[in-house]
């Protein structure tokens, strides 16, 4: 209870005080003899460390090519494909590489020893990779009759949720629908404005507010517009948030609630995250799926170096769906995620 | 999810810590976890191999210490290690000779570049400069609207115009020195290291406006990534150093290692919040005691050193550890515990909590402090000397003046008999079993007062380098006692 963290804390200043004490009276001692602060030297970086070497890591098959002629042989002995430690450790290269994880690429390796490799090795790992991607990635459109479908976008600061949400409200307005975005990103200076150019180029319809107005308000807001107006598809972006906060997932949970209240419901929750993103998206998304449902992924940048192999281990532990990937800034560079290629490209890294 | 190193060095076996040296395959066995815990820390996997060569070197090259088991031994090196990588190049922010001097900031999207921006201007603002803020995302629609509010906020002011970013970022620097700022920040659209036409469009806001300074910003959960990311950058601009942003969430960070790796140059700054306060130089030790999942002692020593009473606490705490104390005391401790920040805050820098621990510290709501005081303050003087002349009308009466319940207050007067006796208890030798970092803070604490006035009490070291993950359960002390009643509960509150 709350007595035991005091205590704790207590317990602590206590030893910190003590140091500061000793701290002050050991500067008290030497005040006098400090000289005035030297001028600060013009020079900006004082040493400059070696740059290590990085290998350049090219893409699996090359690098399998270097060792296919061990393979060849290994192949010759057994029938069942056994494989060479130096395979393993080239594929364990390319899988870490990817972000895919020390957990999930130690499983994968498991499964690659336990199953052999009779079609070679790229064949074998890509078919375990494969095989983590099982989950159903259709996307939900409608709600039950008589509410509103409402698609949440949800994840922590800087992932692009806002540009997510006007790619999408691009392609559903392009398709017909009559789309309503909820600015629910009050927090972050002008993301209402960031949304609201969306809207414009889109033809999306806005529901706004002011800086630091609650954002489950907008919400019900944009709600009670989209009934209004008989819109098809509600896109409710909300504010970035660090998942170690239990505050902040609380806000969101309640979001949800309003948004997924008569006559809102909520069809998809979508996690946006970053291809960059290392293995802090586990935690993310587990916290994300704790506080709000979420239903599927939008993988973001994956069109620059990143490979976004994280949401290998998150679909195998959570069994979340990637459904959309974003491959650009334009409104056209939201793909709906193909598994294949996605592999592909984590093994060509 | 993660284990601290120092537990799964623990963990690897009784040979590890009884042996007096060790061996060659002990050693590699050990670096074998090193190598797990980086990598889950997400640094990059030839910084992993080029540091755990390093640190081979430095096990090998080392006498182990009497006082340390070759756990700890290993652990001592990987921090060391990890400090001289992280730290062994120092920035010092200096002044162009002739004003303004030209911050140059860069990076991927949703990397931070805008927040840190303005968080830059303001940190240069308490240096007692004036900055000038140059917004030159014409990309991402209402960037410069971002940074137009947040410069408001600051009372800094912001230029750009919707032209092209080179010619912004030229006319802002020629703006700046019309009006006599004498530092100019330049934010960047967020791009691709391998954009070639954005990166050439940098490069030019770069030849246009000469900075003395161009900062890579670099996201503390970025993956494995972080290389490539550092050094296209570094190729394209020659970085003078690295600002790593959003350190206030749970990862470890590991691409601050990968990034400084890559690209030679300290990092400089870090910021920790998503308000504009929360910005500061970054302290190379703190991050690598981060990376290996340990507390951050001086983060915390240094923020008491600003804000809090070290006569005041340092008494009451030995008041408390030598059982003469009271309400009163417990009241002093309370408001230096709030002056210092949220308690949640305060315990997420504590050495030797679990994740578990620290994340229900975070959640620990300050609201019950209040509630606590209102208690206390609505008894007499007397009662908070001697609690135990508190009897049935007296309970209600200061729970109808503290605006609780009378169970509140019982429950109040229980838990302080209880944490008299277990402090009573400790002071005596007898360790009680409290969870594991509270034991061990505890323990500090008498060893501490035993040798004050001394510099940093050795314990310090040995507690960052001697924990282990904690106590995988937070038992909860039951003093002497045992077996309390529903109002007893003394476990800090686990996962919510």
């Amino acid at each position: 209870m709350i007595v035991w963290w005091i205590v704790l804390a207590v317990i602590a200043l206590g030893v910190i005080a003590l140091v500061v004490r000793s701290r002050r009276q050991r500067r008290l001692s030497h005040v006098v003899l400090e000289p005035e602060r030297a001028p600060m030297p013009e020079v900006l970086v004082t040493q400059i460390a070696p740059r290590p070497e990085i290998d350049d890591s090219p893409g699996l098959d090359r690098r399998l090519a270097s060792s296919r002629s061990i393979f060849e042989r290994v192949r010759s002995i057994s029938v069942h494909g056994a494989l060479a430690p130096e395979q393993l450790d080239v594929v364990e290269e390319v899988l870490l590489r990817s972000d895919v994880g020390v957990a999930t690429t130690t499983a994968l390796l498991e499964e690659l020893r336990a199953n052999g490799a009779p079609d070679g090795v790229a064949a074998a790992i890509r078919a375990a990779l494969m095989s983590s991607f099982s989950a159903d990635r259709s996307v939900r459109t409608s709600a039950d009759e008589g509410r509103v479908p409402v698609w949440l976008f949800v994840g922590v600061n800087g992932v692009g949720k806002t540009t997510t949400i006007g790619k999408l409200a691009w392609h559903e307005t392009q398709a017909g629908k009559s789309v309503v975005l909820a600015a629910g990103d009050t927090f972050r200076a002008a993301a209402s404005d960031q949304l609201q150019l969306w809207a414009d180029r889109t033809g999306a319809d806005i529901v706004r507010a002011t800086e630091g107005a609650d954002p489950g308000s907008v919400v019900h807001d944009a709600l009670g517009r989209a009934q209004a107006h008989h819109a098809d598809l509600v896109l409710a972006d909300t504010a970035g948030r660090r998942v170690n906060n239990a505050n902040l997932l609380d806000e969101l949970a309640k979001i949800r609630r309003v948004a997924d209240r008569e006559p809102g419901q909520v069809v998809e929750t979508f996690l946006v995250l970053d291809a960059t993103t290392g293995q802090n998206a586990l935690s993310q998304a587990q916290e994300f799926l704790a506080a709000a449902e979420v239903t599927g992924i939008v993988l973001t940048k994956l069109d620059g170096t990143a490979r976004g192999g994280i949401v290998v281990a998150i679909e195998r532990e959570l069994g979340i769906p990637v459904k959309f990937v974003g491959v650009g800034e334009r409104a056209k560079d939201l793909l709906a995620f193909e598994p294949a290629a996605f592999v592909d490209s984590l093994l060509s890294a | 999810m993660f284990d601290s190193l120092s537990g799964r060095l623990e963990r690897l076996g009784t040979s590890l810590r009884s042996r007096a040296r060790l061996t060659d395959a002990d050693l590699e066995e050990a670096l074998a976890e090193v190598r797990g815990a980086l990598l889950e820390a997400d640094v990059e996997l030839s910084v992993v191999r080029a540091f755990l060569d390093a640190v081979r070197e430095r096990v090998r090259g080392e006498n182990v210490a009497q006082s340390l088991t070759p756990g700890q031994h290993v652990i001592k090196a990987v921090h060391d290690q990890l400090i001289e990588v992280l730290g062994g190049t120092t920035l010092k922010v200096t002044y162009a000779s002739k004003p303004p001097t030209v911050v140059l900031l860069a990076g991927l999207q949703g990397a931070g570049k805008t927040t840190t921006a303005a968080k830059l201007a303001s940190w240069f603002k308490q240096q007692g400069r004036q900055p000038y803020l140059v917004g030159t995302d014409l990309q991402r629609p209402a960037a410069v609207e971002q940074l137009r509010v947040l410069g408001s906020q600051i009372g800094v002011e912001v230029y750009s115009e919707s032209t092209d970013p080179v010619s912004v970022a030229r006319a802002g620097v020629a703006e700046a020195l019309r009006l006599g700022r004498d530092v100019v920040i330049i934010d960047t659209a967020g791009r691709l290291a391998i954009d070639e036409a954005l990166m050439a469009e940098v490069r030019e806001i770069s030849a246009a406006t000469t900075p003395h300074y161009t900062f890579l910003v670099i996201d503390a959960v970025t993956g494995q990534d972080a290389v490539h990311t550092a050094r296209a950058f570094h190729d394209s601009l020659e970085l003078s150093g690295i600002i790593v942003t959003k350190l206030d969430y749970d990862a470890r960070g590991g691409a601050v290692l990968s990034a400084r790796g890559v690209v030679g140059r300290p990092v400089v700054f870090a910021s920790t919040g998503e308000k504009l306060a929360d910005f500061d130089l970054f302290h190379p030790d703190r991050m690598a005691s981060r990376i290996l999942g340990m507390g951050d002692i001086l983060s915390l020593i240094e923020q008491a050193e600003r804000t809090m009473d070290p006569e005041v606490m340092a008494d009451s705490a030995q008041r408390m550890m030598s059982g003469a104390f009271t309400l009163d005391d417990f009241m002093a401790q309370l408001n230096q515990i709030r002056k210092m920040g949220s308690l949640g805050g305060l315990m997420r820098l504590m050495p030797g909590m679990t994740k578990d621990m620290r994340k229900a510290a975070e959640n620990v709501d300050d609201g019950e402090l209040n509630k606590i005081e209102a208690i206390i303050h609505s008894m007499t003087r007397r009662e908070r000397r001697e609690p135990q002349i508190i009897d049935g009308s007296r309970r209600s009466r200061i729970a109808k003046g503290s605006g609780s319940s009378v169970a509140a207050v019982n429950q109040l007067l229980k838990q302080f008999e209880l944490m008299k006796k277990t402090m009573k208890q400790m002071s005596g030798g007898g360790m009680p079993q409290l969870p594991g970092g509270m034991g061990k803070m505890a323990q500090m604490a008498s060893r501490a007062a035993a040798q004050r006035g001394d510099a940093l009490p050795p314990g310090f070291e040995a507690m960052a380098s001697g924990m282990r993950g904690a106590a995988p359960t937070v038992t909860p002390s039951t003093g002497g006692k045992g077996k309390k009643k529903k109002g007893g509960r003394v476990t800090p509150p686990k996962n919510r």
